[in-house]
């Protein structure tokens, strides 16, 4: 679509209206995850191993017991038995069966009078253990004298002679890569790895539950997605769905963190055994760090094929990631399935192994596997572009993958926007910008598939031609705002006529969580489908009362209208005079749209970085930040470049500050925001950002999800401006001052 | 253990409460006298979400006991609209720059970005990024925080 077309004809898409929760969160009037009490409440705390890998020989609890105000203990003893799949990984992971598997898993919890007792009756609950071998690194891992973390769970996929600790192996790739390597004037491989980081959102896991011996029960949570909670709890306590009302509280961040349970099931496993009293339980930081989240390490062979003018022949890649010590964690299919999403390359190869170790059950985490591989092929593809001495950006424009490729995963590619954002980034004042001394520029560029996910949403026209909009998709980064900013488009009304609720599991059917990119592609998606609906009714009423067909009447600009001079001569019937009335013509007016949306489209970003880096202490400062994102459409541009910026954000600390640090003992050694420092507000320029819009053909204004893509390209794009300050090239994570000195040293 | 009893103005009330003596000042703000608009992130001084004024002084409220605040006097974000609800400028700026996305951070930021224009009113960019480096913020990137206190600082000067 021509650029012109983009921004015109819309009335409210596209505008920067303050955001419907604005005022709340300004305030501290929004309530989150651990901000409500209940009647009667009971505060739970969680007793955790101290060992990465160690038999449960015997829990004692009556000394916890018998302190004043105790009242309740469970173990793994008190859920059901039986699991399989992932119901038994999230039971595992709840509470620890016989093995405590990583340092910081539940073993027992406590509910008490307050929160001072439940963690004094913590300390008071003694468990034996038997300590055994453990491993935290993946390479370590899949060697030959790795402990055994679990037995017997490899997939029919993994190739013979392989340690048990490697549970599943996939290939995909098209083409001859032998005569694509033979084909290339340049060859190169290296060898990359990834430390496990942290989602880091500020708000630690919390939630309120209440079961009763009726299998009833009640839960308040921060959580991106209820439905997920209330399917998960269920399965891991052995109660009916339908039975567990799920209500999401605020949500202080998630970035894929809080698509799943970690302890949830222990409140309610409490609740039940406390005779019913719901029980709140708070996690401190440490514990977030220790056992939620994490997302996977890896170690990563990558080997490219490029001819001098920089047309890419070929390409290998062989991923080993580790998600924990539990089935299905490691990201490693997505990982492969991005490292050459950007470009159209004849002959490809990809190999992936799934690594257990004795590290926490690793949740998604934004673009989940993209970073990782983003950085080892783009890391490669700019020293090879420095040894031909060809422009980055440019090489990336010849090989960029466009409408109908091929993808490298399979599929052909939509419309897609990688190469409008490689044109924006190369015509952008950034890239002009004078560099002095221990100064360099990197540019790397990420995808991002976006999701669809089952969707389900309501919307209720008021009495007063306001309307209503039920999501069941948790707002983190602004959705309410843009699904409100579609809604009232479609509709014609103001966007402060319309209010968007996310609501509870009882009001809606399923929903996945907000994860994918998809909470303004999918919720907004079916919002304008069931604004759809509701207009037909509002015209089907408007014309039973002229008395004409209800297709002679259109809809325009909020109200009703005879469609042409044939139709009548009727004035507008506004929403306002049609909701007025509506009980007296029919009842309520709503539309309700439920599907698994398709027409997802991908979003790709390319970013530009300007670092300085100092020669006496190896600490680098991002001098200049630009991020180059392809939006579809930008509903909220001001959210479209938050997203930008914080994504930015987190792949910068994931570049230079941030790495889970596991001592000989296996226990982590940076459990607190000290140690483990994500980026705080000195350590960053402003960011800048270029919103692209090639709008997405599946969504009725061109959304294609905007949240995950930019956590990507910084941590390739970083270690490639390193290396032209330096010359040094780090080939691993996270480029902190003495790896970089040491490096720069010995180039 | 013993309770403590407590006597302190918050938010120009007085306010009384009863403390065991291992709870700090956020856990009575938060569930004693119903103040949670201040955040615990961390428990350890290192995030700033539960950042308040005591005496004027900008502290991390779970590094202080609920005991110290004996006699003082404590402000907290819900103080920080005027008693009619009109917005301090700094909240205004920050949902018109859209400086807040999850919001869970944002209390603690706009209780310091207001501590940092009382005693600065004319804050250089890395002045405030300085100022706020107590303030973790995990979503934004800091940009749009930084361009809404700079304008909030610019309105009030206009203003003084």
């Amino acid at each position: 679509m021509p650029k012109d077309e983009l921004k015109g004809g819309f009335r409210l898409i596209g505008t920067r209206p303050n955001r419907p929760d604005g005022l709340d969160k300004v305030t501290g009037r929004a309530r989150y995850g651990a901000d409500i009490v209940a009647a009667n409440m009971l505060h739970a705390a969680v007793v955790r191993s101290p060992h990465a890998h160690a038999r449960i020989k015997k829990i004692d609890a009556s000394r916890a017991l018998a302190l004043e105000g105790v009242k309740a203990v469970v173990t793994r003893a008190d859920f059901p038995t039986g699991l399989t799949g992932e119901d038994w990984n999230l039971q595992e992971n709840t509470i620890a069966g016989d093995t405590a598997l990583y340092d910081g898993h539940a073993v027992a919890a406590v509910a008490a009078t307050s929160a001072l007792v439940a963690q004094d009756a913590a300390r008071l609950i003694e468990v034996e253990y038997e300590i055994l071998p453990h491993v935290t690194d993946v390479d370590a891992a899949m060697a030959p004298d790795a402990p055994v973390i679990r037995a017997g769970y490899a997939d029919h996929s993994v190739p013979e002679g392989m340690h048990p600790n490697v549970v599943r192996y996939i290939d995909f790739g098209h083409g001859d890569t032998e005569a694509g390597f033979a084909a290339a004037d340049l060859i190169r491989e290296h060898t990359y790895k990834t430390e496990a980081t942290h989602q880091g959102y500020i708000e630690p896991h919390a939630c309120l539950g209440q079961l009763g011996a009726d299998g009833r029960g009640e839960m308040w949570v921060c959580t991106q997605g209820h439905w997920y909670i209330r399917r998960m709890c269920a399965a891991v306590l052995g109660i009916d769905a339908a039975n567990l009302r799920v209500t999401p509280s605020e949500i202080g961040g998630g970035f894929g963190g809080k698509t799943t349970i970690f302890m949830e099931p222990l409140a309610l496993a409490l609740s039940r055994k406390a005779g019913g009293r719901p029980v709140k339980l708070v996690m401190s930081r440490a514990e977030v760090l220790r056992a939620t989240g994490p997302t996977a390490s890896a170690s990563m062979d990558v080997k490219i094929g490029m001819k001098k003018d920089g047309t890419i022949t070929a390409a290998a890649v062989n991923f080993r990631m580790q998600g924990g010590a539990f089935i299905g964690m490691s990201p490693v299919t997505e990982a492969l399935q991005c490292a050459f999403a950007c470009y159209d390359i004849p002959a490809l190869m990809h190999e992936g192994y799934e690594v257990l170790a004795n590290r926490p059950k690793a949740a998604a985490y934004r673009a989940p596997g993209a970073p990782m591989a983003a950085f080892a092929v783009e890391s490669l593809l700019d020293e090879m572009c420095r040894e031909l001495a060809l422009d980055p950006l440019r090489v990336r424009l010849k090989n960029a993958a466009k409408e109908g490729t091929k993808s490298s995963y399979g599929p052909s590619y939509n419309r897609i926007g990688f190469v409008e954002t490689l044109e924006a980034a190369l015509a952008h004042p950034n890239l002009a910008a004078p560099l002095g001394p221990n100064q360099g520029r990197g540019v790397a560029s990420a995808f991002w598939f976006n999701h669809g996910g089952e969707t389900s949403v309501s919307l209720a026209i008021g009495e007063d031609g306001t309307v209503q909009v039920s999501v069941g998709t948790p707002d983190i980064g602004g959705s309410r705002a843009s699904i409100a900013l579609m809604v009232a488009e479609r509709i014609g009304i103001e966007y402060d006529a319309v209010r968007v609720n996310v609501v509870e599991t009882g009001a809606l059917g399923v929903n996945e969580p907000t994860h994918g990119s998809r909470a303004t592609f999918a919720s907004g998606k079916a919002a304008v489908e069931a604004a759809e609906q509701a207009i037909a009714e509002m015209c089907r009423r408007a014309a039973a009362e002229w008395g004409i067909d209800a297709e002679a009447v259109e809809w325009v600009d909020g109200a009703a209208c005879p469609a042409g001079p044939n139709a009548g001569k009727f004035p507008p019937m506004t929403i306002a005079e049609i909701g007025a009335k509506m009980g007296g013509t029919g009842g309520p007016i709503s539309g309700h749209h439920e599907s698994v949306p398709g027409g997802v489209g991908a979003s790709f970003g390319t970013h530009v970085v300007d670092v300085e880096v100092d020669p006496a202490t190896g600490k680098t400062t991002v001098l200049r930040y630009l991020v180059v994102q392809d939006a579809g459409r930008a509903i909220h541009p001001a959210y479209v470049e938050g997203q930008y910026q914080g994504g930015a954000a987190q792949g910068i600390g994931w570049a230079l500050n941030e790495e889970y640090v596991y001592g000989a003992d296996g226990r982590l050694q940076n459990p607190v925001f000290l140690d483990y420092r994500i980026p705080v507000a000195s350590d960053l320029p402003m960011i800048d950002t270029v919103i692209v819009e090639v709008p997405n053909p599946g969504h009725p204004y061109g959304v294609r999800g905007v949240g995950e893509t930019g956590i990507a390209p910084p941590l390739p794009a970083i270690a490639n401006a390193v290396a032209a300050a330096t010359g040094a090239r780090l080939r691993s994570l996270p480029i902190s001052p003495p790896k970089l000195l040491a490096a720069m040293k010995h180039k | 253990m013993t309770k403590i009893h407590v006597t302190t103005t918050v938010n120009g009330e007085t306010a009384e409460f009863l403390t065991d003596p291992r709870e700090t000042l956020l856990d009575v703000l938060r569930n004693q006298l119903g103040l949670t608009g201040s955040k615990e992130g961390c428990g350890t001084g290192d995030c700033g979400a539960c950042s308040v004024l005591v005496d004027g002084v900008l502290v991390s409220s779970c590094l202080v006991l609920g005991v110290e605040a004996q006699g003082k006097t404590i402000e907290t974000i819900e103080g920080m609209a005027d008693p009619k609800g009109d917005l301090h400028p700094l909240q205004r700026k920050f949902i018109e720059h859209a400086a807040l996305q999850c919001g869970f951070c944002t209390p603690g930021v706009l209780v310091a970005a207001k501590a940092l224009l009382a005693q600065n009113p004319d804050p250089t960019e890395t002045e405030i990024r300085y100022w706020l480096a107590g303030n973790l913020c995990r979503c934004t990137g800091y940009d749009k925080i930084v361009r809404a206190v700079q304008d909030a600082a610019a309105e009030m000067r206009g203003a003084a």
